[in-house]
C-alpha cells in the first residue's frame, strides 16, 4: 500500500489542473504580451485564474500578482514593502517560527539596517498576542505572520492580531504567509485586515513554480524583479501561463465542496491522533482537533531518530517528513519545535504527517498498524 | 587549429614483450574517455606511437581534460596537420604555427624534424636548418638553442606533415586493465574513492562493494556512493558496484556482542563479504581507504584484527597519508564535494561512544562465537540479496 502523508511538503497535481496546463502548454501556448491572437488566447487563461482567485478571496482582480511560488511571494512582500515604506520607519515584526522564506528574508533585512522583533509562541504554537502588543512601536512598518505553521499546524488568530496592529496604527502593513492555510480556511483579506497574502500552487494540488501575492491596492510596495514590465511593471517576466492556469484551477477545486472536505480532514485527523495516543512513547505537538489545522499532525517518538523512522516507514510505502522537509534535506534542528519548547531529546525524534482530501481512513489505519510494529523494533536498536 | 593529439606514455614503453598489451589497454582507455566528449575520434597505435585524430569538430578543452584522466598518459601533444605541398609551403605553415601558438615570443627554440617518408626532397638536418631560418626571419626576438630550447618544435614528415611543440601533462601511471582487478570497499566518505583512484592509477581495474543499512541509511546515501563510483570510473573505467544490505548483520552483532566491539566486528564481516565478491569476480585483492590511526577502527591493532579474516591481500594506498593529504587528492579528482554531503553511512550509526581502539584478536574472535547461531545464514542472505549496479563514466 502506498500512503503519501507528506502533503505539506507538496501535493499531487489535480487531474483538472493537469488538463488545463496541457492545453496551455501545447495548444494555447502564446505569450500573453503578444499582440496577435495567440497572445490573446493565452491572456484569457491568466484573466480566468485571476478572476477565480479574486472571487475566492473577495478582492479585486488587480490585487492578485503571480510569482514563482511561496518563497518569492514572501521575499517580495517583505523586501518590497520594507523598501517602499522605510521613510515611515524601519521596524518589522514577525514570529520566531516562520518559514525560512520569511526568517531568512528578515535576516537579510536586518543586514540592510532594519530592526526586527521576533514574537514568541506558546507551547501549542499560538502567537503571543500580548508580546505583539508590547512590540509595536512608532516606527513599526510591517508585521508578517504565518496563517498555519507548516510543522505543527498551529493557526494564527488572524483577526485578533490584525485588530491589535490596526488599533495601534492603521498604517502598519500586515502580511500573512498563507502557504499552508490557503485552501484549508476561508480567508477574506479585506474583512480580516490582511494587506498582503502569500500563496503557493503546489501545496494545493497545483503545479510547482507558481504562486501569488495578494497586495491590497492601497499598499505601497516596490518590485524586486525587473524586466519587461509585465503585471503592470510590478513583477516582470513572461507570464507563466500554464502555471497560472494551474493554480487557478487548483484554487477553484480546493474551495469546491469546501466544508465537506474540511470536515473529512478533521475526521481523519481525529482518527489518526487517537491511534497515535494509543502508541507508547508518543507526544503530539501543536493544537489538537479544530484548534489546529485539519491536515497536519506532528508527533514525537521517544527514543527514535526521526530520519530512521522516516526510512523505515518509507520501506512500507508510507511517505512522511522529519520535522519539516520543505526547506532542504539537511538535518537541522527545527525552529518551530524549539519555539514551542519540545524537549531536547525529542527534537530529532519528530515526524510530520500531513493529509489531503485524497487521504483515506484505510491509509491511516495501515500507517498506525505499521507504526505499532516498527516502533518497538527501532527502540530495541537505538543508539546506546 | 589542432586536429590531432600525439600521446606520450612513460612506463609502459619499457615493458618488453608485453608492450603491445599495454598499448592496447591504453588505446582502449583513451576511447573510453573520449566517449563522453562530443566529437568523433580515431585512436590508433602504430610504430610505437598512439595518435588521437579528430574526425569531426570537437571541443578542445573537453578533449584534453578527458585524456588527462587516462592513466598511462604522460603527455598530450596537440598536433597540427598540413598537406605536403613542398618545402616552401611547409615553411609558411611553420611560421603560421609559431605565430599562433607563441605570439610575440622571445624564447629559444629548436626544430626537430623526422622523416618517416624518406623520399622527401630534404633530409632531417636540412629541414631543421631550413625551417629554423624561416622562423628566425619572421620572429627576430627568438633564438635557436639546440641544447636546452624553451620550445622543441617537432616536425614529422609522413603522408601528411605533423607539427607539434606543446606537451600537456598527463596523469602518469599505467593503463587500467594491465594489472588485474581489485575490490574496493567504498563507503561514501572521503578516503575510499581516493584509495580506488590511486590503485587504479597503477593499472588496476576496480570493482566496488558498498554496505547499505536501510532504514538507518537513506536512499540518498546510496545514491551518493553511486555518484562517487561514477567519479572514480572516469579514471578507472566501468565499475561493478555491489550494494550489500547489511542491516540485519549489523543489528545481530549489536544484539549479541559487546557494544564497544561493534565497529570492529562489523568491519570483519564487511571484509569477509567483500572477499567473497572479490573471488567471485576475479579480483586479486581488496582495496580500502584506511589510514593508520585515523579512527578507532584504523589503529594498528584494529587493522591487524580486521586483516585477520582476509586471505586475499588488502591494499591500503592511503595507509600513511594524513587527512589533509587525502583531502587534497579528493579535491583534485573532484570527489570531495560529494563525499562531504551529510548523509550517514552505516559505519557511524550505531557507533559506541568509546569503541575499542586496541582490540585483541583472540577476544574479538571469542565475541564472534556469540554469533554462531545465525550469522552464516545472515551473511548468505546478504550476499544473495546483493544488488549489482554497473557504473559507467558516460552516464
Amino acid at each position: 500500500m502506498e500512503c503519501y502523508l507528506d502533503n505539506s511538503a507538496t501535493t499531487r497535481c489535480h487531474e483538472k489542473v493537469k488538463d488545463i496546463m496541457v492545453k496551455a502548454l501545447t495548444g494555447d501556448f502564446g505569450n500573453p504580451s503578444s499582440m496577435h491572437m495567440k497572445g490573446v488566447e493565452a491572456e484569457a487563461y491568466v484573466k480566468d485564474a485571476k478572476k477565480t482567485i479574486s472571487n475566492i478571496l473577495k478582492v479585486n482582480e488587480k490585487e492578485i500578482l503571480f510569482t514563482s511560488g511561496g518563497t518569492e511571494s514572501d521575499n517580495w512582500a517583505l523586501i518590497g514593502a520594507a523598501e517602499a515604506n522605510k521613510r515611515s520607519g524601519k521596524h518589522i515584526i514577525t514570529t520566531v517560527y516562520e518559514h525560512p522564506a520569511i526568517l531568512n528574508t528578515c535576516a537579510y533585512l536586518e543586514e540592510q539596517g532594519y530592526d526586527l522583533t521576533y514574537i514568541p509562541v506558546d507551547s501549542k504554537g499560538i502567537v503571543d498576542t500580548g508580546a505583539l502588543q508590547d512590540a509595536l512601536r512608532e516606527d513599526t512598518i510591517l508585521v508578517s505572520m504565518m496563517y498555519v505553521n507548516n510543522e505543527i499546524g498551529a493557526v494564527l488568530p488572524v483577526e485578533e492580531v490584525s485588530k491589535i496592529i490596526k488599533d495601534y496604527n492603521k498604517n502598519i502593513l500586515f502580511h500573512v504567509d498563507a502557504v499552508q492555510g490557503f485552501g484549508k480556511y476561508r480567508i477574506y483579506p479585506k474583512k480580516a485586515g490582511i494587506d498582503m497574502l502569500s500563496v503557493s500552487g503546489h501545496k494545493i494540488h497545483g503545479p510547482k513554480g507558481i504562486g501569488f501575492l495578494y497586495i491590497d491596492s492601497k499598499v505601497k510596495i516596490k518590485p524586486i524583479i525587473f524586466g519587461g514590465g509585465q503585471q503592470g511593471g510590478m513583477r516582470s517576466g513572461t507570464d507563466n501561463v500554464p502555471g497560472i492556469a494551474g493554480i487557478g484551477a487548483a484554487a477553484a477545486e480546493c474551495y469546491h465542496n469546501f466544508e465537506a472536505k474540511i470536515d473529512k480532514l478533521y475526521e481523519l485527523k481525529e482518527f489518526f491522533v487517537s491511534g497515535i495516543k494509543e502508541l507508547e512513547g508518543t507526544t503530539l505537538n501543536g493544537p489538537e482537533g479544530r484548534e489546529g489545522a485539519p491536515h497536519i499532525v506532528s508527533v514525537s517518538f521517544e527514543g527514535i531518530r526521526s530520519e530512521v523512522l522516516l526510512h523505515a516507514l518509507e520501506d512500507k510505502g508510507i511517505y512522511v517528513s522529519a520535522g519539516s522537509a520543505c526547506a532542504s534535506n539537511k538535518p537541522a534542528v527545527s525552529k518551530t519545535l524549539k519555539a514551542i519548547g519540545v524537549k531536547k531529546d525529542l527534537l530529532d525524534s519528530t515526524i510530520r504527517f500531513s493529509f489531503c482530501e485524497d487521504t483515506t481512513r484505510e491509509e491511516l489505519g495501515y500507517t498506525l498498524e505499521q507504526l505499532k510494529e516498527i516502533l518497538p523494533l527501532l527502540r530495541k536498536y537505538s543508539r546506546r | 587549429m589542432f586536429t590531432a593529439f600525439l600521446i606520450k606514455y612513460g612506463e609502459i614503453g619499457i615493458k618488453g614483450k608485453n608492450r603491445y598489451l599495454f598499448e592496447e589497454a591504453l588505446v582502449n582507455q583513451i576511447k573510453y574517455a573520449l566517449a563522453r566528449v562530443s566529437g568523433e575520434f580515431e585512436v590508433t597505435n602504430e610504430q610505437g606511437r598512439v595518435y588521437v585524430e579528430a574526425l569531426s569538430d570537437f571541443d578542445y578543452d573537453e578533449t584534453v581534460e578527458a585524456m588527462q584522466k587516462v592513466f598511462g598518459i604522460v603527455g598530450i601533444c596537440p598536433v597540427v596537420h598540413v598537406e605536403d605541398e613542398g618545402p616552401e609551403a611547409l615553411g609558411d605553415a611553420i611560421v603560421d604555427y609559431m605565430n599562433k601558438v607563441y605570439p610575440n615570443c622571445s624564447k629559444t627554440f629548436k626544430v626537430n624534424a623526422r622523416r618517416a617518408r624518406k623520399n622527401y626532397p630534404m633530409n632531417s638536418m636540412e629541414i631543421n636548418a631550413f625551417l629554423g631560418e624561416k622562423i628566425l626571419a619572421c620572429n627576430p626576438d627568438m633564438k635557436v638553442d639546440v641544447h636546452k630550447p624553451d620550445i622543441m618544435l617537432n616536425v614529422e614528415i609522413r603522408q601528411k606533415i605533423y607539427i607539434y611543440s606543446e606537451i600537456i601533462k598527463g596523469p602518469g601511471g599505467m593503463p587500467v586493465g594491465t594489472n588485474g582487478k581489485g575490490m574496493l570497499l567504498l563507503s561514501g566518505g572521503i578516503d575510499s574513492p581516493v584509495a580506488g583512484y590511486m590503485v587504479a592509477k597503477r593499472g588496476v581495474k576496480i570493482d566496488a562493494v558498498y554496505f547499505h543499512a536501510p532504514p538507518y541509511t537513506s536512499e540518498r546515501a546510496k545514491q551518493k556512493v553511486v555518484d562517487l563510483a561514477r567519479k572514480v570510473s572516469q579514471y578507472s573505467g566501468t565499475i561493478h558496484l555491489k550494494v550489500v544490505n547489511f542491516t540485519d548483520i549489523q543489528l545481530y552483532i549489536y544484539d549479541k556482542c559487546p557494544h564497544d566491539e561493534l565497529t570492529i566486528i562489523m568491519r570483519r564481516y564487511m571484509m569477509r563479504i567483500a572477499e567473497h565478491f572479490a573471488r567471485e569476480n576475479g579480483c586479486m585483492g581488496l582495496i580500502t581507504g584506511e589510514s593508520i590511526g585515523q579512527v578507532a577502527s584504523q589503529t594498528m591493532q584494529s587493522l591487524l584484527t580486521t586483516n585477520a579474516v582476509c586471505t586475499l591481500p588488502v591494499y591500503r594506498p592511503l595507509i600513511a597519508f594524513d587527512k589533509q593529504e587525502i583531502i587534497e587528492v579528493a579535491e583534485r579528482i573532484d570527489t570531495y564535494e560529494t563525499s562531504i554531503l551529510p548523509f550517514e553511512d552505516c559505519c557511524t550509526i550505531f557507533v559506541a561512544k568509546h569503541p575499542v581502539t586496541k582490540p585483541v584478536l583472540e577476544r574479538i574472535e571469542k565475541s564472534e562465537l556469540k554469533l554462531t547461531e545465525d550469522i552464516d545464514r545472515l551473511v548468505k542472505e546478504a550476499i544473495d540479496t546483493t544488488e549489482t549496479i554497473i557504473v559507467r563514466a558516460t552516464e
